[in-house]
């Protein structure tokens, strides 16, 4: 009876996982679908403590530790989700992944151990289970460490290569181990495996430029996703199994949608570091000027125009600008401006980020138009304030076939009757490319930092 | 060969399973709008948190005084639960933004 109980449980949170995912991917139902999700979540685990029977029909035991282990987690990873800056969000996620990546090789290797089993069909998945989740891990962090600018970008041809050398020994040594267990005598390929697999994570993620994160976190995501249904393999475990297929395969999805956006291929990311200094695209850059501007012209270039449009950049988070930029928006409101948000699908650190952080500011939903709509609005538009992106409106991408952004379809506010940039100085965006909107004639940079700059513009425009 | 063949008819009800299953992901997150692509891999890395259920089995059915699989169980129900309540948490954070004005 139990094991009916814990099988139907298992069904139902199965389905709930992915009635759940599905109302994620709308606006209107998205919150309900996380809240069902969960909800198949607890089910499982629930389920699972008080019906799981192993094979000689002894249930769950050691509850404390369960109970501690629960108790532990949920407190560290409610307050970490909670203290979090919305900025520094896509970091989280990355380590939240990594740690279930870390979940799995734990109960993989224990599971070595404990088990003993030699069956080729066994070890096949306890391996495959092992080192994807330890590649997630270690990638994860690195991932984690390039958002958060703590590891540099750092790619050379002979990385390149030491990958692939790295990813073919896992490979075969993974056909080795699952036909000579013993190989290596005892547990010393398992360790062998591991070793490697946590070195080709950091490897792996090192020469991807920091510009690509979302796209490799959305990867590792889908690979942690992978690692827990090789383990649901393990226990023969459905809801294991169809959780992770599905994360898997949907993140699958969402990572190529992302290189979509960005008009390149997952190979391109993975293989291709960004913007290395191979690429010089413009070298005749010398005798160009860009040309200032003052916070009393940008505020009278923007006060009396009918239509301005804001184009928001990760610059904007960093600064915490967007509560400053809603003021902003609402001053020229006041004056009878029309503003709108231009949003670049990758602006920010991930796909949407940048709509989770004008949100936050309490910007109007219909404010946020997408990038295709504000291409055709731009032409008309008086005025488009860059705040803190840059590759976003690289004009370099539609007309400059030796650029590495060639082909990635941009926010066109080359377009607009004049253009101000807000930077702190004139350095080069995060794909590491020289921008040619900066000595477009229409141009007017505001030096400064985004957040200061803003809120100068506020208090002019009051006093005007 | 014969271990394959064998592998594969008494697991085929799994195969089945995960093709279906890979084919559903595709399908379900085909058409996202680009705003929800980030609470989506938020909502979808809780999920791959599923990895917590293994973790309970092997502290589970761990002898009593096997400290090291204990051990290492704890940790990876710790970590998976992280993942777990965490992912939705912070999910659960950002599509709140999005819900506040309407």
């Amino acid at each position: 009876m139990s094991n009916f109980i814990l099988e139907i449980s298992y069904l139902i949170g199965a389905i709930l996982f992915i009635v759940g995912l599905k109302k994620l991917s709308h606006p209107d139902s998205a919150r309900q679908g996380n809240s069902i999700a969960a909800a198949g979540m607890i089910l499982a685990i629930i389920a699972t403590i008080f019906f799981h029977k192993d094979a000689s029909g002894h249930g769950i035991g050691n509850l404390i530790w369960i109970f501690a282990a629960l108790a532990v987690g949920t407190g560290i990873g409610y307050l970490m989700a909670k203290r979090v800056q919305m900025t520094a969000m896509p970091e989280l996620v990355s380590v939240f992944n990594g740690l279930g990546g870390a979940s799995a090789m734990t109960i993989a290797s224990v599971e070595y151990f404990t088990n003993g089993s030699t069956a080729y069909g066994f070890l096949s998945v306890l391996f495959l289970s092992l080192v994807i989740g330890a590649i997630s891990f270690t990638g994860s962090i690195v991932a984690y460490g390039k958002l958060a600018g703590k590891v540099k970008d750092i790619s050379s041809n002979a990385l390149t290569i030491l990958n692939w050398i790295l990813l073919a020994a896992i490979i075969i040594l993974i056909i080795v181990a699952v036909f000579n267990p013993t190989i290596l005598g005892g547990s010393g390929i398992l360790w062998l495996l591991l070793l490697l697999s946590l070195v080709y994570g950091v490897l792996f993620v090192f020469p991807i430029g920091g510009a690509d994160m979302p796209v490799v976190i959305s990867l590792l995501n889908s690979l942690t996703g992978v690692a827990a249904a090789f383990a649901g393999f393990l226990y023969h475990n459905q809801v294991m199994m169809v959780g992770g297929v599905f994360v898997g395969s949907a993140g699958l999805i969402l990572t190529i949608l992302m290189c979509k956006a960005m008009n390149r291929s997952l190979l391109n990311v993975i293989i291709g570091s960004f913007g290395g200094g191979a690429v010089a695209g413009g070298g005749e850059k010398g005798e160009q000027v860009v040309k200032e501007i003052g916070i009393t012209d940008a505020a009278i270039l923007c006060g009396y125009a009918s239509q301005v449009c804001i184009v928001p950049g990760y610059g904007l988070a960093v600064a915490q600008a967007q509560h400053i930029c809603n003021d902003f928006e609402k001053q020229l409101e006041s004056r009878g401006v029309e503003v709108f948000y231009a949003i670049h699908p990758v602006a920010g650190r991930m796909p949407g980020h940048m709509n989770v952080l004008l949100a936050e500011a309490d910007v109007p939903y219909p404010k946020l138009v997408e990038m295709d709509d504000a291409n055709d609005k731009l032409p008309n538009t008086d005025v488009v304030i860059v705040v803190g992106a840059n590759d976003v409106v690289n004009p370099a991408a539609e007309d400059e076939p030796s650029s590495p952004i060639y082909g990635m379809p941009i926010i066109q506010a080359h377009n607009a009757k004049n253009i101000i940039v807000m930077k702190r100085s004139m350095s080069k965006g995060y794909a590491g490319i020289q921008n040619q909107l900066f000595f477009d004639p229409k141009t007017r940079m505001l030096f400064g930092d985004a957040k200061d700059s803003l809120g100068k513009l506020v208090s002019e425009l009051k006093s005007m | 060969m014969e271990e394959v063949a064998s592998y594969f008819l008494s697991n085929r009800i799994f195969i089945y399973m995960v093709i279906f299953a890979i084919f559903l992901g595709i399908e379900v997150i085909s058409n996202v709008p680009a705003i929800l692509h980030t609470p989506l891999m938020s909502g979808a890395n809780a999920v791959s948190g599923v990895v917590i259920i293994g973790a309970i089995i092997v502290v589970g059915h761990a002898a009593p005084d096997n400290y090291w699989a204990l051990g290492l169980g704890f940790l990876a129900v710790v970590l998976g639960m992280i993942n777990v309540v965490g992912g939705f948490a912070v999910t659960n954070r950002m599509l709140e933004m999005f819900k506040k004005k309407k």
